[in-house]
C-alpha cells in the first residue's frame, strides 16, 4: 500500500465528516427543479390508465385550446422524432427479444403508466390541467401480471415478438458433462425451495425531473437530468435522437437518491430533448409521486426455483437454480441482465465443487418495466442461497451458523477460483461470522429461545444468519464483452496540481448521496500531502467531465476511486522529475512524504510540491522534455471484480397472535477491504440495511388482476421510517482487495445484499415450532399470522 | 402532485366562515389543518372551488376545565391535545389516543375539529371521543346545536354535520379515575391504524372504541355489555367485530381485521382493568 508508506498523518481510514452534507442540510443544494430556466416549457405526460390497451384515437383539440397550452401530441404525431428506439444496452443472447419501445406509445398502451399523449404549457399547473382535456378512446386487453402464465403465451403483450418468452440464459459449469446430475442423485441431503421476490419500488426522495436546454447558437443541447448517468445519457440520447454527440452536453445537478431508479434512460429525458429541439425553447419536466410509481423502473420481480446437493455432513455438493424473471412490459436499459448480475452467486460464500446449473427465462408482463434496483440480482440470489441453507440446516438438524462453518470458502483457499472461472479476490468468511456471532451474543440468544420459545408462547425469538458475497465493481470490460453487455467497465479520472498547490479532480463516477467528493478528497490529500479541503471535485458534467461511466454496481471508489490514485501517482511521477532536476538528484533518489520532495539521507535537501507545481505553471526551468503543468489523466480498467462479503444477524421477536414482527437486534459485519471513511462506510451499510429489511418486512408493488398498482403512494407503499427500524450494530473485517491500488472494495450494496435472508431466516426461525418452514416477503403482520394459521392447520407453509 | 386551481378566502370569525360557506354552497370547503384536505386535492380527488381557512381561528383553540367535562376548541391542534395537563388528568385517553396520530409534523398542523368533521373511520381521534361519550358543538347559519359523538357518524367521511356548518367545540366526559388502555396496531409508526382499540372501564361500566373497523368509527357495544353483565374480558373480547363490518384492503383481510379486533381489545381491557 503506497499510500501508508508515503504519508504519515493519514486522512484515510478516519471518519471526516463529509464534505457535501452542508450545502444539503441547508438547502442550498441545487436539484433539477431548482434551477431557474426562463421561457421554459412544461412537459406533462397522460398515461394509460390501462395495463393493456389498444389505443383507438388520441384527440387533443380540448388541450390545445386551452389557455397557456402551446403544443399537445399523440404517440403518432412524434414518430419523426426517433432515429431509434428507446435503448436496451445489454441484449444478453443473440435471440432475446427486444420489442420496440418509443417514449410515447403509438398503437398500444403495455403498462398502467406507458406514455400515450403530452402537452407543453407555459406553467407545470396549466400542464396537468390539460392533461385532463385529452381524449384518449383505447379498446382494454387482457392484462398479464402471472409470470408463469405469462410464459404459457395465452396473451401475447409483443405481437411482433411472437412469444413473453424475452429469452433464456444459461449458466451451466460442469468438471465433466452429467457432474450435477450425478451429485444430486448421489446427494445425502437434497433441498428445493421455491422463493418469490417481490416487486420494488425504488421510491427515491426526489423524484425524477430534466430540463433540457438549447444553447442560444450553435445547435448545441444541454439536458439536466436528476440521473445516476450522466455520460451514458449523452451517448445513448445523441444515438436515439440522431443528435451528434459532440453537440449534446448532460448534466446531473444535485440528485436526489437513484438506487438503481435512475440508471436509466427515461422516455422523459428524450421527449424534453426532442420536443425542445423541435420547438427552439426550453422544455423541462418534473415527475409526480404517483407518475414516479407507475412510470419509473421497478426492482426484483423473479421466481426463484434453487436446488441444493449436500453430502451426509452437509457439504454442498451441487446447486441448481432455475429462474423466472419479471422484465415488465418492455427492456429498459439493463432490464435483461440483471438476472446475470446475480447468476454467479447462488452458491455463495461456499466451496462448492464445479456442478453448477443455472438458468433464467425471462418473460414480458404488462406492468413497468423492471432494471437495476440495489444490488440488482445480487439480493436476489444471496436470499435463495441463503434461506435455502437454513433449510439445508433444518435438515441436519443442525444450527444454521454450523452450516455454513463447514461449506464457507477457507482463507487459505484464496484468491480462489469459482466453478464459474471466475475468481474471488480475498476473504475471511469465518473471520466475519465470528464477529457477528460474537457481537450479537450468539450462544446466548440460542439459550434464550430454547426457554423462551414454548408452546403457549406468543413471542417467539428468532435468530437469522445470512452470509453474503458482492460482486461488485463493475466491471472488468472484457467479462462484460463476455456478458453481451454493450459498454465497458473503466473509469476515468483526471488530477490536476493548480499553480498554488490546489488540486483540482476531474471524475466520471457520478455521484448521487454517495460521498464521492469527500472520499476523492481524502485519497487525493493522502497522496498528494494536502488538507482535503484544498481538493476540489469536479463531477456530473459531460462538458467538465467527458469521460466516465458513473456510479451504480458499487463501482465507483473501487473503479473511480483507484483512478483518482493512479492519476495522483502519475501527477507525482512529474514532479519527481521537476523536483530532481530542482535538487540536482535522480529522481529515483527521492523521497515524497506529506507533500515533500527530499533527497534520501539528505533531508534538509528538500522542496514542497507546492514550489514543483509554481515551477511546472512558470515552466521557466523544466528538465529536458518535460510539459509544462502537473496534470496527469487515467482511464482505469479494473482486471477484476472485486468481491466484499460479511455476516449478518438479525434477531426477532414475532408476536404470534397479530403477526407482527420486532427485530430486537440486527448486527452487521461488512469487509469492503480498506476503508477510505469508516463514516460513509457505515451510513452505507446502514441505509442498505433498512433497504434490504424493507423488502423482507413492508414493500412490494402490488398490483391487482387488471394490472393495476394498487399502493402507489408513499401512504401505501411501505417505506419504513427512522421510527421503523432498528439500530444497526455495525462491525468490520478487513481483508483488502489484493487487485487494485487502495485494497478496497466496494460497500454501496452490501447491506441490501445481506440484510433481507437475515430478516427472513430469523423469522421462519421464530416460528419454526409451530411448523412454519417459509415466509412470503414482505413478511407483513397479516402473511405472517395467515402462514401461522396454515402450519397449524398442517398445509403447505410460506403464504403463498 | 399539483391539485386544481381554486380561491382562497380567510375567515376571521366562526360567523364569518359559515357566512363565505353560504355565498359559496357546495363548492366551498372549510380548512383547518389541512393534513387531511390537502392531500386528496393533490390527488384531485376533492377539487373545491373555494377554500375556506378557518386555521387562524384562535378563539377556537383552547382546552377548557368546564366541570364534569373537558371543553376543547375545535382548532386545536393534536399536539396541543397530547401535552395538555388538564387532559392528562382528567382525560389521559385522549392525550394519549392523540400521541399516536400521525407523525410530529401531522400533530402540529391536525386539528381535532378537522378530524371528526372528516369523519374517517381510520382517525384516532373520531373513535376515541366516540369510547369516551363526547358530545360535538356545530355551530351552523341558524344558530348552535349539540350532536353526541354516538350519533354523528354516519358513513364513510359521511356525519351528521351539514355543508354550512362548522364544528366549534369537543366536549369530553372527565373520565373520574377509570382504567384505560389505547391500543393502535399499524406497520409503521407514523401510519392510519390497521385496527385500533380506545377502551376505558370503570368497574363493570367500560367504553371501547374502534378504529378503521368499518365505515364510521365503531362503539363496541356488545362488548362492554359483556362487561357489564360480569363476563371474563377473554369472552368478551371475542364480541368486538360483533358490531363492526371490517372491510379488507391491502393491510387485512376481513378475517384477519377480526381477529386483531379481537386480540386488541383483549389486550385493552386487559390494562385497562
Ligand atoms: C401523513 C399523515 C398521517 C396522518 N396520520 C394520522 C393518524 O395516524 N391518525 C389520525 O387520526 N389522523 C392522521 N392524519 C390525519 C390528521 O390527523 C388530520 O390532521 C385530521 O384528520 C384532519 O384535521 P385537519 O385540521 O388537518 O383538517 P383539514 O384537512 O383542514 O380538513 C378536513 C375536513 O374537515 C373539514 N373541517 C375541518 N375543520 C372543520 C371544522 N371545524 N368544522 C367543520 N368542518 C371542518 C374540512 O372542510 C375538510 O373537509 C394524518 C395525516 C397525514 C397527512
Amino acid at each position: 500500500m503506497s499510500i501508508t508508506e508515503e504519508r504519515r498523518a493519514a486522512v484515510i481510514g478516519t471518519p471526516m465528516l463529509r464534505r457535501e452534507d452542508p450545502a444539503l442540510l441547508t438547502g442550498e443544494a441545487k436539484f433539477t427543479n431548482d434551477i431557474p430556466i426562463p421561457g421554459a416549457l412544461y412537459l406533462g405526460v397522460l398515461r394509460s390508465p390501462y395495463a393493456h390497451a389498444k389505443i383507438l384515437s388520441v384527440d387533443v383539440s380540448a388541450a390545445m385550446a386551452f389557455p397557456g397550452v402551446v403544443a399537445a401530441y399523440g404517440g403518432a404525431d412524434l414518430t419523426a422524432l426517433w432515429a431509434a428506439p428507446m435503448p436496451c444496452a445489454w441484449p444478453v443472447t443473440a435471440d432475446m427479444k427486444n420489442p420496440p419501445h418509443y417514449p410515447v406509445a403509438v398503437d398500444k398502451a403495455c403498462y398502467a403508466g406507458d406514455a400515450v399523449a403530452v402537452v407543453l404549457a407555459n406553467d407545470d399547473r396549466v400542464a396537468h390541467d390539460a392533461l385532463e382535456l385529452i381524449d384518449v378512446r383505447y379498446e382494454a386487453l387482457p392484462a398479464v401480471i402471472d409470470l408463469e402464465e405469462a410464459l404459457s403465451d395465452r396473451v401475447v403483450i409483443h405481437a411482433g415478438a411472437g412469444t413473453n418468452k424475452a429469452y433464456t440464459w444459461d449458466l451451466k459449469c460442469e468438471s465433466h458433462e452429467g457432474a450435477v446430475d450425478e451429485a444430486f442423485a448421489a446427494a445425502t441431503h437434497h433441498v428445493k425451495e421455491r422463493y418469490i421476490q417481490q416487486r420494488l419500488l425504488p421510491m427515491f426522495m426526489e423524484p425524477r425531473a430534466c430540463a433540457a436546454v438549447p444553447q442560444p447558437f450553435g445547435g448545441d443541447m444541454t439536458l439536466y437530468s436528476s440521473t445516476q448517468i450522466p455520460h451514458i445519457l449523452k451517448v445513448m440520447t445523441a444515438l436515439t435522437l440522431g443528435i451528434p454527440e459532440q453537440q449534446m452536453r448532460v448534466v446531473a445537478p444535485a440528485v436526489g437518491g437513484g438506487f438503481g431508479g435512475k440508471l436509466n434512460v427515461y422516455a422523459e429525458e428524450l421527449l424534453c430533448v426532442a420536443l425542445s429541439r423541435k420547438l427552439g425553447v426550453p422544455v423541462r419536466w418534473n415527475e409526480e409521486r404517483a407518475e414516479n410509481a407507475m412510470s419509473t423502473i421497478h426492482g426484483r420481480g423473479q421466481i426463484q426455483d434453487i436446488e441444493l446437493a449436500a453430502d451426509a455432513d452437509g457439504k454442498l455438493t451441487a446447486v441448481r437454480v432455475r429462474l423466472i424473471a419479471d422484465m415488465g412490459a418492455y427492456l429498459q436499459l439493463v432490464t435483461p441482465g440483471v438476472p446475470l448480475l446475480g447468476a454467479f452467486l447462488y452458491a455463495g460464500v461456499y466451496d462448492l465443487p464445479v456442478a453448477y446449473d443455472f438458468s433464467c427465462t425471462s418473460v414480458f408482463t404488462t406492468m413497468t418495466p423492471t432494471d437495476a434496483y440495489r444490488g440488482a440480482g445480487r439480493p436476489e440470489a444471496t436470499y435463495a442461497i441463503e434461506r435455502a441453507m437454513d433449510s439445508l440446516a433444518a435438515k441436519l438438524g443442525i444450527d444454521p451458523l454450523e452450516l455454513r462453518k463447514r461449506n464457507f470458502i477457507r482463507k487459505d483457499q484464496y484468491p480462489y477460483t469459482a466453478f464459474s472461472g471466475l475468481t474471488y479476490d480475498s476473504g475471511d468468511h469465518l473471520a466475519a461470522a465470528e464477529k457477528a456471532a460474537e457481537l450479537v451474543g450468539y450462544e446466548a440468544l440460542r439459550a434464550q429461545q430454547a426457554t423462551q420459545n414454548v408452546d403457549a408462547g406468543t413471542k417467539r425469538l428468532g435468530i437469522g444468519v445470512s452470509s453474503y458475497f458482492e460482486m461488485c465493481g463493475l466491471a472488468p470490460s472484457r467479462v462484460l464483452a463476455s456478458l453481451n453487455y454493450s459498454a465497458g467497465g473503466w473509469e476515468a479520472a483526471t488530477v490536476r496540481i493548480l499553480a498554488t498547490n490546489k488540486i483540482q479532480v476531474v471524475t466520471g463516477a457520478t455521484p448521487h448521496g454517495q460521498g464521492h467528493v469527500t472520499s476523492w478528497s481524502m485519497i487525493v490529500a493522502d497522496k498528494l500531502g494536502v488538507a482535503p479541503e484544498d481538493v476540489d471535485v469536479l463531477h456530473s458534467d459531460t462538458a467538465i467531465s467527458p469521460l466516465g461511466l458513473d456510479t451504480y454496481g458499487s463501482r465507483s471508489l473501487v473503479v473511480g476511486g483507484v483512478a483518482i490514485a493512479m492519476a495522483c501517482d502519475r501527477v507525482i511521477d512529474k514532479a519527481r522529475k521537476i523536483a530532481a532536476h530542482q535538487l540536482e538528484a535522480a529522481p529515483e533518489d527521492l523521497d515524497f512524504i506529506d507533500g515533500t520532495f527530499s533527497v534520501k539521507g539528505s533531508p534538509d535537501r528538500a522542496t514542497p510540491l507546492a514550489a514543483i507545481a509554481f515551477a511546472a505553471f512558470t515552466a521557466h526551468d523544466l528538465p529536458e522534455g518535460v510539459e509544462p503543468n502537473l496534470e496527469a489523466h487515467v482511464t482505469y480498467d479494473p482486471p477484476n471484480f472485486s468481491w466484499p462479503f460479511g455476516t449478518h444477524i438479525c434477531v426477532v421477536e414475532v408476536d404470534t397472535e397479530t403477526g407482527h414482527v420486532d427485530i430486537l437486534k440486527y448486527v452487521a459485519v461488512d469487509d469492503c477491504g480498506v476503508q477510505i471513511n469508516p463514516m460513509i462506510v457505515d451510513g452505507q451499510v446502514h441505509g442498505g440495511v433498512v433497504q434490504g429489511l424493507a423488502q423482507a418486512l413492508y414493500e412490494v408493488a402490488s398490483y391487482d388482476e387488471n394490472g393495476n398498482l394498487r399502493n402507489g403512494s408513499l401512504a401505501e407503499y411501505l417505506v419504513p421510517a427512522a421510527s421503523d427500524v432498528p439500530s444497526v450494530t455495525t462491525g468490520h473485517t478487513v481483508t483488502p482487495s489484493p487487485t487494485n491500488l487502495l485494497g478496497v472494495k466496494g460497500i454501496g450494496e452490501a447491506g441490501t445484499i445481506g440484510a433481507a435472508p437475515a430478516v427472513i431466516n430469523a423469522v421462519v426461525d421464530a416460528l419454526s415450532g409451530l411448523g412454519v418452514t417459509d415466509m412470503m416477503m414482505p413478511a407483513s403482520p397479516m402473511t405472517v399470522w395467515n402462514t401461522i394459521k396454515a402450519a397449524q392447520a398442517g398445509s403447505t407453509t410460506g403464504g403463498k | 402532485m399539483i391539485p386544481a386551481a381554486f380561491d382562497y378566502k380567510r375567515a376571521g370569525s366562526a360567523e364569518e366562515a359559515i357566512s363565505l360557506v353560504g355565498e359559496y354552497g357546495e363548492d366551498a370547503k372549510f380548512l383547518a389543518g389541512g393534513h387531511s384536505l390537502l392531500p386528496l386535492m393533490k390527488l384531485r380527488l376533492a377539487q373545491p372551488a373555494v377554500l375556506i381557512d378557518i386555521g387562524r381561528l384562535s378563539d377556537l383553540s383552547y382546552i377548557r376545565d368546564a366541570g364534569d367535562h373537558i371543553a376543547i376548541g375545535a382548532l386545536t391542534r393534536h399536539m396541543d391535545i397530547e401535552q395538555s395537563p388538564l387532559l392528562g388528568q382528567h382525560v389521559p385517553l385522549l392525550a394519549h389516543a392523540a400521541s399516536h396520530v400521525g407523525d410530529p409534523q401531522v400533530r402540529h398542523r391536525g386539528t381535532i375539529g378537522g378530524s371528526i368533521a372528516h369523519a374517517d373511520p381510520a382517525s384516532d381521534l373520531p373513535a376515541t371521543t366516540l369510547a369516551l361519550g363526547a358530545t360535538y358543538i356545530v355551530q351552523g347559519p341558524t344558530g348552535t346545536r349539540e350532536i353526541p359523538a354516538a350519533e354523528f357518524y354516519l358513513g364513510f367521511l359521511e356525519s351528521a354535520l351539514a355543508a354550512d356548518e362548522i364544528v366549534t367545540e369537543i366536549r369530553v366526559p372527565k373520565m373520574n379515575g377509570a382504567g384505560w388502555n389505547f391500543q393502535k396496531f399499524n406497520r409503521r409508526a407514523q401510519d392510519w391504524a390497521i385496527v385500533g382499540v380506545a377502551a376505558w372501564r370503570r368497574g363493570n361500566e367500560s367504553g371501547i372504541g374502534l378504529v378503521n373497523m368499518g365505515s364510521t368509527p365503531i362503539l363496541a357495544v356488545s362488548v362492554s355489555a359483556a362487561i357489564a353483565s360480569g363476563a371474563a374480558i377473554d369472552d368478551a373480547a371475542k364480541l368486538a367485530a360483533t358490531d363492526a363490518e371490517p372491510q379488507a384492503d391491502l393491510n387485512a383481510s376481513i378475517e384477519y381485521r377480526t381477529h386483531l379486533a379481537q386480540v386488541l381489545v383483549r389486550r385493552a381491557l386487559t390494562a385497562a382493568s
